[in-house]
C-alpha cells in the first residue's frame, strides 16, 4: 500500500517535473518564445531615409539595390571599435580584389553632429576607397537604425564631452536588397570573406 | 654619544634608501612592454588609442593604474566590449593587476590606451613616450610609434 503511495506519488512529481520543463522550453526556445527584439534588419526596399554621401549627393537605401551592399554603423571620433572595423573592412576587400568594387560599402554614422559630410569625406579617405561615408539629420539616422535594427546612444564622458554606443555588426545584403547575413565585430577575417562572397554569388544566382 | 647618534643617522639613511627602493622592488621593474603601436590621428579633437602587451616577468603581480604622456592630457585605460546584441560600447577600464608570469593584451576592440585631449596630432611615422604608473610607484616608459589611421596592429 505505502509502497504504491510512493509510486503514485513519483509519477505525478516526475509528471509535473516534466510539464514545467515542457512549459519552460515552449516559451524560452519553443514556438512560445517571444520573437528576439527586432533582430533581423528590413530588406533595403523596406527601409525609408535620406541621407547624404560624403561627396554631397543625396543617398537613400534605394541607391543600394542593384549591387551586393554592406553597410555599418559607427562615428569618426571612436577611437578603438570603428577604425578597427573599418581596417577590418578594408582588409576584406582587398582580399576581395576586383569584386570589391562590384559592391556598395557604406558606412553609416551615429554622430551627425561632429561627423559632417567634411568630416566623412576626410575619415573614409583614410581608408579602403570603395568605402562610402553617410551622414544627415538626426531623425533620418534614426530611421535608418530602425530600418537595420540597429541601436545608438549618446554618453557623456567625464571630460564634459561624449562617446557614442552603437551596434558594431556590419550587414550583409544582395544585390535586391534581401539580407543575407551579418558579420559581428570581432568574427575571424576567414569567415567574413566567405560571408561577403556569398552575398556577391547570390548576386550572380539572382542575374541568371 | 656622538658615535651612537652617528651610528642611528646612517641606520636612518639606511632605511630611508631602502624605503625608497623597497616599492621599486614589488613588481614593476619586473614588467616588459611589448609590441606598442598607435594609429594616426586626423587633428587634435579625436582621440587616439594606443596598444600593446604588457607582461609580468617577476614573482609578484603587479597593478597598472594609470598613463603619462606629454601628447594627451587625459590618457586612461579603456575598455570597449561588445554585447549580445552587437552593440558595442566604452567605458574606463579602472586598474589592471597582472598576476606573474602573465600578460595583459591592449588591442583593439578590447582594452586600449585612449589618448583624450591631445596636445598635439598623432603624425604617422613619429613615436611618442607613454609612462604605465604601477599601484608600488614604478614607472615604465615606452616609445610608442604611430602608424597609418588604418592599421591593424604593431605591423601595419
Amino acid at each position: 500500500m505505502q509502497r504504491r503511495q510512493l509510486l503514485l506519488y513519483g509519477a505525478a512529481g516526475a509528471g509535473v517535473l516534466g510539464l514545467t520543463l515542457f512549459v519552460g522550453w515552449w516559451r524560452v526556445d519553443g514556438p512560445g518564445a517571444p520573437e528576439p527584439k527586432g533582430q533581423r534588419p528590413l530588406p533595403l526596399s523596406a527601409m525609408e531615409f535620406r541621407l547624404t554621401d560624403h561627396e554631397e549627393n543625396e543617398v537613400g537605401p534605394g541607391n543600394l539595390i542593384g549591387r551586393p551592399t554592406m553597410v555599418f554603423f559607427g562615428f569618426t571620433y571612436c577611437p578603438d571599435v570603428c577604425p578597427t572595423t573599418l581596417s577590418d573592412i578594408s582588409g576584406w576587400l582587398e582580399e576581395l580584389g576586383d569584386e570589391a568594387s562590384e559592391m556598395n560599402v557604406v558606412f553609416i554614422t551615429v554622430d551627425p553632429e561632429r561627423d559632417t559630410v567634411e568630416a566623412m569625406a576626410e575619415y573614409v579617405g583614410y581608408f579602403h576607397p570603395v568605402i562610402r561615408g553617410w551622414t544627415g539629420p538626426e531623425d533620418q539616422i534614426a530611421r535608418a537604425a530602425e530600418g537595420f535594427r540597429a541601436s545608438f546612444e549618446r554618453v557623456p564622458t567625464e571630460g564634459g564631452g561624449y562617446t557614442m554606443n552603437h551596434t558594431a555588426s556590419v550587414f550583409l545584403f544582395d544585390a535586391e536588397g534581401e539580407l543575407v547575413t551579418m558579420i559581428d565585430y570581432h568574427e575571424p577575417r576567414e569567415f567574413a570573406v566567405p560571408k561577403i562572397r556569398r552575398a556577391l554569388t547570390e548576386d550572380v544566382e539572382g542575374a541568371t | 654619544m656622538v658615535k651612537k647618534l652617528r651610528y642611528t643617522n646612517a641606520l636612518a639613511v639606511l632605511f630611508t634608501v631602502a624605503g625608497l627602493s623597497a616599492p621599486a622592488l614589488a613588481g614593476s621593474e619586473d614588467v616588459v612592454v611589448e609590441n606598442a603601436w598607435s594609429r594616426a590621428s586626423i587633428g587634435v579633437n579625436r582621440p587616439g588609442a594606443a596598444y600593446m602587451t604588457v607582461r609580468n616577468t617577476g614573482e609578484d603581480a603587479v597593478t597598472l593604474t594609470g598613463l603619462a604622456t606629454p601628447l594627451a592630457m587625459m590618457p586612461e585605460i579603456h575598455e570597449s566590449k561588445t554585447n549580445s546584441v552587437g552593440v558595442s560600447s566604452m567605458a574606463p577600464a579602472g586598474e589592471i593587476t597582472i598576476e606573474p608570469g602573465q600578460s595583459v593584451a591592449l588591442e583593439p576592440g578590447g582594452l586600449h590606451a585612449m589618448l583624450m585631449k591631445l596636445q598635439e596630432p598623432m603624425t604617422e611615422g613619429e613615436n611618442f613616450p607613454l609612462t604605465l604608473t604601477f599601484s608600488d610607484g614604478g614607472k615604465v616608459t615606452v616609445e610608442v610609434p604611430i602608424l597609418g589611421i588604418a592599421a591593424r596592429g604593431p605591423e601595419g
